[in-house]
C-alpha cells in the first residue's frame, strides 16, 4: 500500500488516489503531420521502465487534483512529487 | 525415462528414491540456433514444439529464476476458449484442443480438469452481451451455452442466486469444455519434454542485454556469459518491455500486479469454475481442497510482485456476495505475479523490425489458458520465419494500422 503526498492533503493513503499512467506524453501539435508509426509511439508505445518511472496520479476522492510522481516500480518508493507542466526533477536541466 | 504405472509400483519398492532428475542442469553452450528468453509455460511450450515440431533442437531456454517461478506458477490455472473475435476463438480454441491431449503428448500428468467455466451476467447489458458471446463462439464451433438463473443454481447449487443481492445473477454463459489444469506440471511437463529432444534448459541465468550486428541479433548477454544465437525469442511476460529495450524496441505493454488468493482446503464443495466480470471474482476449487481465488490487477505500473490490500479487499466482497457460506473460510496465502498488458487485452506474437528477434508478450492476465498454443504457434514464427495462420493477426504492427483484436470483453475479469 502507498502512502502519497497529495501536494494540497498531505499523506493519504492509496486508494483515495487513481492511477493516470506515464507522464510527460504530450499531444502532438500537429496530428495529422504525423504517419501511423509516429502516431501509434504516441497512442500506444510505453517506457514501462523497470526503476523509477515518472508518472501522473489523481487525489480522486480528495482535491481531485492532479500531479506527477516518481516512484520506483521495483521498490514502490516515492522520491519526488511535481506539478503537472513542469520537467522530470531527476532530468531538469 | 518414460512414466508409467509400472515404473510407479517399481518405484514404490524402494520408497521412491531412485527417480531420476527430470531434466538436465547443462552448462550453456557457446552458442545456439535458438534461445528463448523466459523459462515459463510459453517459453518451454515454444522449445518443445521448436524441437518436436520444427526439427530445431539446438535449442536453450535461458530463466532468470526458475522455471515457472514467474506467471506460470502464480496464476489460477483457468483454461477456456470463449473468445469473440475470430482471430483470438481459433487461437484459444487450438490451444483448447492441444491441452486436451496434452497429459498423453508429454507423458506428463498436467492434471487438466474439464469442469466447466461459467460467466455470470448481472445486469441487462451482461445478459445481451453474453447471449452476443455465446452465439459468436458457436459460430466459430466452440461450444458454449446460456443458462437461465434456475439452470446457474442447478449447475453449482452454492451461489447466491437471491434476486435481492445488490449484483443478482440473471444468468450466465457456461464452457463445459473448459477448466482447470495443474500449472506447476504444466511447466515440469514441457521442460522434461523438451530436455528429452535435445533443448538445454538455463536456469539462475538472467538475460542482461542482446547484442546485434547492425539490424541482426548475434546472441545474449547472460549472467553466466554471452551466449551467442542465430534467432532469440523473447518470452518474458512481464518483463517483455525491459528485455523490447534491450533490443531498442518501445511496446505497447505495461506491468501490472495481478494477486491472487487461496484458502485452507476444505471438502469439495465448488465442482466448476466461476467467473464473474461485473462483480469482479474469479473462483475455483483445487484437488486439494483449498479455494483458488483471483483479484483485479493493481492500477498502477509494478514489477514488485505484490499488490495492494484494498484490492483484495474488494476480492473477498465480491466473492461473499456470491458465495455466503465462503464468509468464514480462513485464507492462507496471497501473491502477486506481473502481468505485461497490452490495450487491446490481445497479445502480441510476431517478428519485429529487428532481425533475428521475435516477441511472444502481452497474454496479460490471461495467457496460462494459451500455454500450449503459444508455444505452437510461436515455434512455427520462430522456425519458418513467418506468422502462422492463428498468429498472423498478432502483430506489433496492428498497432498502427489499427486493426486491434479487442478482447476486453473476454479478459474483463481477470484471469
Ligand atoms: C494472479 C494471476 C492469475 C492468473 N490467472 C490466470 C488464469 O486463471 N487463466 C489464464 O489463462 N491466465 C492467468 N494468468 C495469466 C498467466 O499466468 C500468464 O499470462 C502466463 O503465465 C504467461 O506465461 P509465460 O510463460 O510467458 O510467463 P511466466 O511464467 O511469467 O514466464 C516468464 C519468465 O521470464 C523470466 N524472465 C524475465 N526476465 C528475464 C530475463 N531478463 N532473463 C531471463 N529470464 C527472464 C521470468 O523469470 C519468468 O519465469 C494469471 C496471472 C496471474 C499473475
Ligand atoms: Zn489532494
Amino acid at each position: 500500500m502507498h502512502l502519497i503526498a497529495c501536494p494540497w492533503c498531505g499523506p493519504r493513503d492509496e486508494a483515495e488516489f487513481s492511477y493516470g499512467g506515464e507522464a510527460h506524453i504530450l499531444r502532438p501539435e500537429q496530428p495529422d503531420a504525423l504517419d501511423d508509426a509516429a502516431f501509434a509511439n504516441y497512442l500506444f508505445m510505453r517506457g514501462n521502465p523497470k526503476g523509477v518511472h515518472a508518472e501522473r496520479w489523481v487525489h480522486t476522492v480528495g482535491c481531485r487534483r492532479w500531479f506527477n510522481a516518481l516512484r520506483s516500480t521495483v521498490t514502490h518508493e516515492i522520491t519526488a512529487i511535481y506539478p503537472m507542466g513542469t520537467p522530470r526533477p531527476d532530468r531538469a536541466p | 525415462m518414460k512414466y508409467s504405472l509400472l515404473g510407479l509400483i517399481k518405484g514404490a519398492g524402494n520408497h521412491h528414491k531412485d527417480w531420476p532428475a527430470a531434466w538436465r542442469q547443462p552448462e550453456p553452450k557457446p552458442a545456439y540456433d535458438v534461445v528463448i528468453i523466459g523459462g515459463g509455460g510459453h517459453g518451454l511450450a515454444t522449445a518443445y514444439f521448436l524441437a518436436k515440431e520444427h526439427g530445431v533442437t539446438n535449442v536453450a531456454v535461458v530463466e532468470k529464476g526458475w522455471i515457472g517461478g514467474g506467471n506460470t506458477g502464480r496464476n489460477t490455472t483457468i483454461v477456456r476458449s470463449n473468445y469473440l473475435w475470430d482471430e483470438s476463438a481459433h487461437l484459444y480454441e487450438k490451444s483448447l484442443k492441444l491441452w486436451e491431449g496434452l497429459s498423453q503428448e508429454l507423458n506428463f500428468n498436467t492434471m487438466f480438469s474439464q469442469r466447466g467455466v461459467m460467466n455470470l451476467a448481472h445486469n441487462l447489458h451482461d445478459l445481451r452481451e453474453l447471449n452476443r458471446r455465446v452465439s459468436a463462439i458457436r459460430l466459430n464451433g466452440i461450444d458454449s451455452e446460456f443458462l437461465t438463473t434456475e439452470q446457474v443454481k442447478a449447475f453449482c447449487p452454492i451461489i447466491n442466486t437471491a434476486p435481492t443481492i445488490r449484483y443478482p445473477v440473471l444468468g450466465a454463459s457456461l464452457q463445459r469444455r473448459g477448466g482447470t489444469a495443474r500449472h506447476d506440471a504444466v511447466a515440469w511437463g514441457f521442460a522434461r519434454a523438451a530436455d528429452r529432444l535435445g533443448v538445454d534448459i538455463l536456469q539462475n541465468c538472467e538475460v542482461t542485454g542482446i547484442r546485434r550486428e547492425g539490424i541482426r541479433v548475434t546472441g545474449v548477454e547472460t549472467t553466466r556469459g554471452f551466449i551467442g544465437a542465430r534467432k532469440i525469442g523473447s518470452v518474458a511476460a512481464g518483463h517483455s518491455s525491459v528485455i523490447a529495450a534491450m533490443a531498442g524496441l518501445r511496446l505497447p505493454i505495461e506491468s501490472h500486479p495481478l494477486q491472487a488468493l487461496v484458502s485452507e482446503p476444505v471438502k469439495p464443495v465448488l465442482d466448476t469454475v466461476v467467473m464473474s466480470g461485473a462483480v469482479h471474482v474469479y473462483v475455483s476449487q483445487s484437488d486439494k481442497g483449498e479455494l483458488v481465488i483471483g483479484a483485479g490487477i493493481d492500477a498502477y505500473n509494478s514489477y514488485a510482485q505484490r499488490g495492494t490490500l484494498q484490492v483484495i479487499e474488494e476480492q473477498m466482497a465480491a466473492l461473499i456476495e456470491l458465495f455466503p457460506m465462503f464468509s468464514r473460510m480462513r485464507l492462507m496465502r496471497q501473491w502477486a505475479g506481473i502481468v505485461d498488458v497490452c490495450p487491446d487485452a490481445s497479445p502480441i506474437m510476431a517478428r519485429t523490425p529487428v532481425e533475428g528477434f521475435y516477441i511472444n508478450c502481452g497474454w496479460g492476465t490471461g495467457g496460462f489458458k494459451a500455454t500450449p498454443g503459444s508455444g505452437w504457434v510461436f515455434a512455427h514464427t520462430i522456425a519458418q520465419d513467418r506468422p502462422h495462420e492463428l498468429n498472423a493477426a498478432f502483430t506489433l504492427e496492428r498497432f498502427s494500422s489499427g486493426a486491434l483484436i479487442d478482447e476486453h470483453g473476454a479478459a474483463a475479469v481477470a484471469h
